[in-house]
C-alpha cells in the first residue's frame, strides 16, 4: 500500500470550509422557520380544515414524503425555470428545503395536536374565547411541546439532507469540500473531514435545541 | 436537442428503474444481515458489543449519506480496491441501511419484556438459544411495520447513487433531461415512478401498524 494518508494539505481552507458551514447552517434555519411556521398552518388544516383543503394537505404530504429529496430539488431547480419561474440556485434550496421539511412537520404537529386532551379545546371555548385564539394559546403550546423532541430531530434530518444542495451548485459544506478536493486530490481526507463536520454541527444543534426546548417548554413536557 | 415523445421517455426511465430496484433489495438484504450481526453484539454478555452498536449508529446516522457514498467511492480505491459507481452504492447504502435497522430492531427488542430473558434463562438457555427461539420471533412480530417504513427511506436513498455516476432513475432523469430540455415532464415522471414505488410500501407499514395495534 503506497498511499499515505496527509491531512496538511486542507490547512489553508479553513476560511472557505467556515463559509460552507455557515451556508449550511443558515439553510437549515431558514428552512426550520419557515417549515414549522408553514407545518402548523397545515395540520390545523388537516385536523380542522374543509374537506378539499384536508385532501389538498394529505396530498401533498404522501407527495413529498414518498419522493427523494434529490429529485424535488431538481424539479424545482431546472424545471421552475422552464415553466417560467426563475431563481438563484440558494433560492431554490431554501425553497426545496421548506417543501420537504414542512411535509415531514405537518405529520408530526397533526400527532401533537391529536395528543392533546379535547377538554383542555372545550375548557378554552367554556371561556369564551374564540376558536382562533384557543388553537393558538391553549392547544398549540401543548401540541408543539409533545412532539418537540420529533422536530428537533426532523430539523436534523434536513440539515443532513442539504448536503445533496451542492448538487446544484450551492456552496454549502458538501460543496466546499468538493471544490478542496479537486484542488488538493486529497478527496479521502477531505471528504473524511467534513462527515465529521457535520457530525459535530448535529450533535452541537440536537443539544442546543434541546436545552432551548426544556427552556421554551419548561413544565409542560411529558 | 432530440424531440422524444412522453412514451419514449417512460419507457427509458422504467429501464433504469430496475437498477434502482436492484440496488434497493442489494442494501435491503445487505443491511438485514449488517444489522442482525450488530444486534447480535449489542445483547451478547460481555457489553463490549453494546458501545461499538451506538458509536456505530451515532456515526451513520449523524453524517449526511452523500458524504458516506463518497467516503466509500474515495476510500476504497486507497486500499486498492477497484470501485464501480455499484460497489460503492451498494457498500454506502448497506453500510447506512444496517445502521438504521439496527436501531429499529433494537427497539422492537427492548421491547419485550425483561421476564421472557429470565424465564428462558431459567429453562437453561444459552443467548443464542434464548435470541433464536423467545426473543427474535416476539420482536420479529412488532418489527414488521417499522422496517417497512424503512423501507422508503432506503427506495428515495438510492437517488444519491447518480451522484457518483449509478445509472438508476434519478440519473436516467438527469440524462434524458439533457437530451431533451423538458426537465418538468422528465422530473414529473421520475418523482411519479418513485411514488409508485414508495407509497404502496408506506400504505403497507401504515396497515401493519394499525394492524398491530388492534390485536394489542
Amino acid at each position: 500500500m503506497g498511499y499515505q494518508l496527509d491531512f496538511s494539505a486542507l490547512a489553508g481552507y479553513l476560511g472557505l470550509f467556515l463559509h460552507g458551514a455557515g451556508v449550511t447552517l443558515g439553510l437549515t434555519a431558514i428552512a426550520a422557520t419557515l417549515g414549522i411556521a408553514l407545518s402548523i398552518g397545515g395540520a390545523a388544516t388537516a385536523r380542522w380544515g374543509l374537506q378539499w383543503a384536508r385532501a389538498l394537505v394529505t396530498a401533498y404530504v404522501e407527495l413529498i414524503r414518498n419522493t427523494p429529496f434529490l429529485v424535488q430539488l431538481f424539479f424545482i431547480f431546472f424545471g421552475l425555470p422552464a415553466l417560467g419561474i426563475r431563481m438563484t440556485a440558494m433560492e431554490a434550496a431554501i425553497l426545496a428545503m421548506t417543501i420537504n421539511l414542512t411535509a415531514y412537520a405537518i405529520e408530526i404537529v397533526r400527532a401533537g395536536i391529536e395528543a392533546v386532551s379535547p377538554g383542555q379545546r372545550e375548557a378554552g371555548i367554556a371561556l369564551g374565547l374564540k376558536p382562533a385564539k384557543v388553537f393558538i394559546y391553549v392547544v398549540l403550546p401543548q401540541a408543539l411541546a409533545n412532539v418537540y423532541p420529533a422536530l428537533v430531530s426532523q430539523i436534523i434530518i434536513t440539515m443532513l439532507e442539504s448536503a445533496v444542495v451542492s448538487q446544484v451548485a450551492v456552496m454549502d459544506l458538501t460543496h466546499v469540500a468538493d471544490y478542496i478536493q479537486s484542488r488538493t486530490y486529497r478527496a479521502f481526507e477531505t471528504y473524511f473531514i467534513i462527515a465529521l463536520a457535520y457530525l459535530a454541527m448535529a450533535v452541537g444543534l440536537r443539544w442546543l435545541m434541546t436545552r432551548a426546548g426544556s427552556r421554551l417548554f419548561a413544565g409542560r413536557q411529558r | 436537442m432530440i424531440s422524444l415523445s412522453v412514451v419514449d421517455i417512460l419507457g427509458f426511465l422504467l429501464a433504469a428503474t430496475r437498477w434502482t430496484l436492484l440496488l434497493s433489495v442489494i442494501a435491503f438484504v445487505g443491511g438485514g444481515i449488517g444489522a442482525l450481526l450488530l444486534l447480535l453484539l449489542r445483547y451478547a454478555r460481555p457489553a463490549v458489543g453494546a458501545r461499538f452498536m451506538s458509536l456505530y449508529v451515532e456515526l451513520l446516522q449523524g453524517t449526511p449519506l452523500l458524504l458516506q457514498l463518497f467516503l466509500v467511492f474515495f476510500g476504497l480505491p486507497l486500499l486498492g480496491i477497484d470501485v464501480s459507481p455499484l460497489l460503492a452504492a451498494g457498500v454506502a447504502l448497506t453500510l447506512y441501511a444496517s445502521a438504521f435497522l439496527a436501531e429499529i430492531w433494537r427497539g422492537c427488542v427492548d421491547a419485550i419484556g425483561r421476564g421472557q430473558w429470565d424465564a428462558s434463562a431459567s429453562l437453561g438457555m444459552k443467548f443464542f438459544l434464548q435470541m433464536r427461539y423467545v426473543i427474535l420471533p416476539q420482536a420479529l412480530r412488532i418489527a414488521v411495520p417499522p422496517t417497512v417504513g424503512f423501507l422508503v427511506q432506503l427506495v428515495k436513498s438510492t437517488a444519491l447513487a447518480s451522484i457518483v455516476g449509478f445509472n438508476e432513475l434519478t440519473k436516467a432523469g438527469q440524462i434524458v433531461t439533457n437530451a431533451t430540455f423538458q426537465p418538468v415532464v422528465v422530473y414529473g415522471l421520475v418523482a411519479v415512478i418513485y411514488f409508485c414505488m414508495c407509497f404502496p410500501l408506506t400504505y403497507c407499514a401504515r396497515m401493519l401498524e394499525r394492524k398491530l395495534s388492534i390485536s394489542r
